[in-house]
């Protein structure tokens, strides 16, 4: 009889394919890259928890070995008969059908090249997203925050607590102590019991009371040393436990200012564009702060805080002053957000529409409001048409303070992703 | 947690078997117990069938372990490697979306024999699995010739752990892109890292790591740079140009494991490694159709047997049937899932035919079959299990009958001609062409293109040459003969080239990594 055995393999944990998933991403980073490229400008802007399934030709995962080609005499045996009596002829299909229908179909020996499709999960997306990416002039601007976020953390001993708290060193410390106070009287007892046996053993006469009175001081030895060993070794009030307590957790936060315009002149499609520009900035930044708050500021002729939907969905004519808006964004920047708290970051999209007079006042506040408080502050202009007097007033902005200042030209939505990138780009030797 | 089966076990099964209707189990969940129980029932029966079996080594997994098994060759230890990601991405995306169901099970020739049940499936599903692996498979793996002679289970799963181990110290001295370099192009010639025909020497992990150190230390002790300056007498005589090798080799990894010129000592070691573990499968390829035929008759036998016992309930056999049936359908060649021969369908049709002709033969069966009709089915059976492969199994036992009942025929084509014709069918003139054409189309020697390395420029620039003796005129792929000449090199690191030459000795074509001026 054999011996069978049965194993519960269920708790070794799974995982063991993780190396080679990471070994398979790492070979095709360059194709992951691009896919997920492609995925942003399809995804939808809200969604900011999913992963991304990533689809790569199979003719580049294709291992290569030898195999036949599709020339020569091929002689098969298929299953499922249901007309054919021998020496019927079944005409050969064009080439490119050859792999997909009928009896050719079954000559196609390799694997068909679909693609491949896999899932990753939203931490790798944002990865991949903003590899090679950097947040300018991120400055960790830590607070408390006022939610019920906390750490523990060490602090001190207490006399009670879980035994897996038990702090022993403090414990044993404390127990030497406890033992080394209550045993000294006993102890300075012993030693003069033992000076005055040394002193006894100098003496020579008198042998018979002598041995008597050593007898009876080692007798009290022997009493003081039972009395010191009975001291408990470790005593309950010994115990020493660590303390922890929790303190409120600091984060760093950041708040996005988005400013587009919402006049007439921007089309649905510029809208969009804009949104797909705040949205990939909302997702870089979350994945830099702990915590990022978003205002959305609407302008056409006057400018007004709103909600996101409001932000992209509803429409509304009239003339276009961008300063309005960049006003209200300082007295909220004022109000709410204060620049030694939050890392601020303004990103503006426009058409560059807007009213002739008003563009050196944008100017204006922007040098002496704004530029100080913010991290960066990015302008975007989505546009086909030629540039008008707010994009070279802006540019005269950037020169002076390039760090902070960027602005970049959309023209189309498949440039959405690269300009972003060219904002954010790394950059790479500071040997200026 | 272990169970073993004790001796009260064993009372308790007879006492059972005296009362004669008491099922095992009634509700669809597993406990430890019943598979216990199971086992023991099935061991039972397995034994009245004179299964000879390794001892079974029940692992329950759950389905993402599942997965993880399988995408590294269903070993339970595998180097790493991406394709081995690749495979588990795309079986867990297949999988997540419905594609495919996961493998019932996983069963290792390895002595003990392991095999995996998934924690995901009930009771009926655990029993078939039992029945299939724990005595189908492991009674394969222990009695077919091939897996006798050329593989080792005792030594496998040591040899892995060895594999593993060595692998990643390479990797952690040598780095993960350097160590991908070489497994790439030792995968890539995979299929060509078996001997046919004469059996390789047993492996053992011990000896393997031991041999290793050996001649590692015997290099470093030996190395003495100052010989190097010393400048090499020229050779006068003029050596006549012999051809190396002097035959072909059929096993190309071996060929650069051991001829390679310039190969540092850990790559060899790695040719090695993923020469043998080829080694180890290629009884498996060679029997796919009787490996699986077999365990699935056997599942089918016993847990039929369970059911004429009382030992399992009708729902259970039912469930039983909707799992079987799937697992043996063969779709037809026009169908949109046709993905070739079944061979669960082919095998377990061949086997169950194979016990028909021995318990109620017809008059064209005693024609076919004049030595086995009629005969104990249990000893026909058992000897077709062990002295064949596919190839000659289907030479000696496919049956006009299974024939007729999966409507085989054969189509030939020519690129040559605009249409396909049809050889042969299912009708008396045709039996014979159907089965010669379908025992071929399992010959592995015809599946694969036949490449051995045939010559080195030893004089010249120490180019490697392949040969590929073509069969019934069939070419090889261009881009991927390019893509596996270019690992190809990476390993010789000298220039390599193919040719392909008709039987009659004409060079077809040449393929090469050598860039024309």
């Amino acid at each position: 009889m054999n011996k069978n055995i049965i194993i519960d393999r269920r708790l070794n944990g799974k995982g063991k394919s993780t190396v080679n998933r990471e070994r398979f991403l790492r070979r095709y980073r360059k194709y992951i890259q691009r896919a997920v490229n492609e995925a942003i400008n399809k995804r939808s802007i809200t969604d900011t928890k999913s992963g991304e399934s990533i689809t790569i030709a199979k003719k580049h995962l294709t291992e290569a070995i030898f195999k036949h080609g599709p020339n020569g005499y091929i002689e098969q045996v298929l299953p499922g008969n249901r007309e054919f009596i021998a020496e019927d002829r079944i005409k050969r299909s064009s080439e490119s059908n050859d792999a997909r229908s009928g009896p050719g179909k079954t000559m196609n020996q390799g694997e068909g090249l679909d693609d491949f499709v896999f899932g990753i999960n939203r931490n790798e997306f944002l990865e991949y997203l903003f590899d090679d990416l950097e947040l300018p002039n991120l400055m960790k601007k830590e607070n408390v925050k006022n939610h019920n976020d906390t750490t523990f953390h060490r602090s001190g001993f207490i006399n009670a607590g879980t035994p897996n708290q038990l702090s022993v060193v403090r414990s044993l410390r404390h127990a030497y102590a406890r033992r080394i106070a209550l045993s000294s009287k006993d102890r300075r007892l012993m030693q003069e019991i033992k000076n005055k046996l040394l002193a006894l053993d100098n003496q020579v006469d008198d042998v018979e009371s002598l041995q008597n009175e050593k007898d009876i001081l080692n007798k009290q030895w022997h009493v003081l040393k039972n009395k010191i060993d009975r001291l408990p070794f470790l005593d309950k009030f010994d115990l020493k436990y660590m303390h922890t307590i929790r303190i409120p957790s600091l984060s760093s936060q950041a708040v996005m200012f988005c400013i587009m315009d919402v006049s007439g002149s921007m089309t649905n499609d510029i809208k969009d564009m804009a949104k797909r520009f705040f949205f990939l900035l909302y997702l870089f930044l979350q994945k830099k702060y702990e915590s990022v708050d978003i205002v959305f500021i609407r302008h056409h002729a006057e400018a007004r805080e709103c909600n996101e939907e409001e932000f992209f969905y509803s429409r509304e004519t009239g003339g276009t002053v961008v300063s309005s808006a960049l006003k209200l964004a300082h007295e909220i920047i004022e109000k709410r957000y204060k620049s030694n708290e939050w890392n601020i970051y303004l990103a503006q999209a426009s058409d560059g529409d807007n009213w002739e007079a008003d563009s050196p006042r944008c100017s204006e506040i922007i040098r002496e409001k704004l530029i100080q408080h913010v991290q960066y502050y990015a302008y975007v202009e989505i546009t086909d048409r030629h540039h008008q007097n707010l994009w070279f007033e802006y540019e005269k902005i950037q020169q002076q303070y390039a760090n902070t200042f960027s602005m970049a030209h959309i023209p189309n939505l498949n440039e959405v992703y690269p300009v972003f990138r060219s904002l954010f780009e790394k950059k790479i030797g500071v040997f200026a | 947690m272990t169970y073993s089966i004790s001796t009260a076990k064993k009372i308790k099964r007879k006492n059972s078997i005296a009362k004669k209707s008491s099922y095992l189990s009634e509700g669809s969940e597993w406990t430890f117990d019943l598979i216990e129980t199971y086992n023991l029932e099935i061991s039972y029966l397995a034994e009245q069938c004179k299964l000879d079996t390794y001892p079974n080594q029940i692992e329950i997994i759950n389905s993402e372990q599942m997965l993880d098994a399988y995408s590294a060759s269903g070993m339970p230890l595998m180097y790493n490697h991406w394709s081995f990601g690749k495979q588990f991405l795309a079986q867990k995306a297949n999988y997540e979306k419905g594609y495919m169901g996961l493998a019932y099970e996983i069963v290792i020739n390895s002595n003990p024999c392991i095999a995996y049940l998934m924690a995901e499936n009930n009771m009926t599903m655990q029993a078939l699995v039992i029945a299939h692996a724990c005595y189908g498979h492991n009674s394969f793996f222990k009695g077919n010739y091939l897996f006798k002679e050329w593989t080792n289970a005792d030594a496998i799963i040591d040899y892995l752990l060895f594999a593993k181990n060595y692998i990643a110290q390479c990797e952690e001295r040598y780095g993960i892109d350097a160590v991908e370099e070489v497994l790439d192009a030792c995968h890539a010639l995979q299929a060509h890292a078996v001997n046919r025909y004469n059996r390789p020497e047993p492996l053992s992990s011990e000896q393997e790591a031991c041999r290793f150190h050996e001649r590692e230390a015997y290099i470093q002790k030996t190395l003495n740079d100052i010989w190097n300056t010393i400048p090499k007498k020229e050779n006068k005589v003029v050596m006549p140009n012999p051809k190396f090798p002097v035959d072909p080799e059929e096993n190309i990894l071996y060929f650069i494991e051991k001829n390679a010129p310039a190969l540092s000592i850990w790559k060899r070691e790695l040719i090695r490694i993923v020469r043998k573990i080829s080694q180890y499968f290629y009884p498996q390829k060679q029997t796919k159709v009787m490996n699986e035929g077999w365990a699935t008759f056997w599942h089918y036998t016993l847990m039929n047997e369970l059911y004429n016992n009382h030992k399992i309930t009708e729902s259970a056999m039912l469930y039983f049937f909707t799992i079987h049936t799937n697992v043996v359908h063969q779709p037809e060649y026009d169908s949109a899932i046709y993905q070739g021969m079944n061979p669960y369908a082919l095998g377990f049709n061949i086997f169950k035919d194979l016990r028909r002709i021995c318990e109620n033969p017809t008059q064209e069966d005693k024609q076919w079959f004049p030595d086995i009709a009629a005969s104990n089915w249990l000893t026909t059976l058992d000897y077709a299990m062990r002295h064949f492969n596919d190839e000659s199994f289907i030479q000696q036992f496919l049956s006009p009958k299974v024939i007729r009942d999966m409507h085989l025929f054969v189509l030939t084509g020519d690129r040559q001609k605009p249409y396909y014709e049809i050889n042969a069918i299912h009708n008396e003139i045709g039996y014979r062409t159907v089965r010669n054409v379908l025992a071929n189309q399992h010959n592995l020697g015809n599946l694969e293109p036949n490449i051995q390395v045939y010559s080195v420029d030893m004089m010249g620039d120490r180019t490697l040459m392949l040969r590929h003796y073509m069969h019934c005129n069939r070419d090889l792929d261009t881009e991927d003969t390019a893509r596996v000449l270019a690992h190809l090199k990476t390993l010789w690191s000298f220039d390599v080239a193919l040719e392909s030459v008709t039987p009659d000795n004409k060079i077809q074509k040449t393929y090469t990594t050598k860039t024309s001026v």
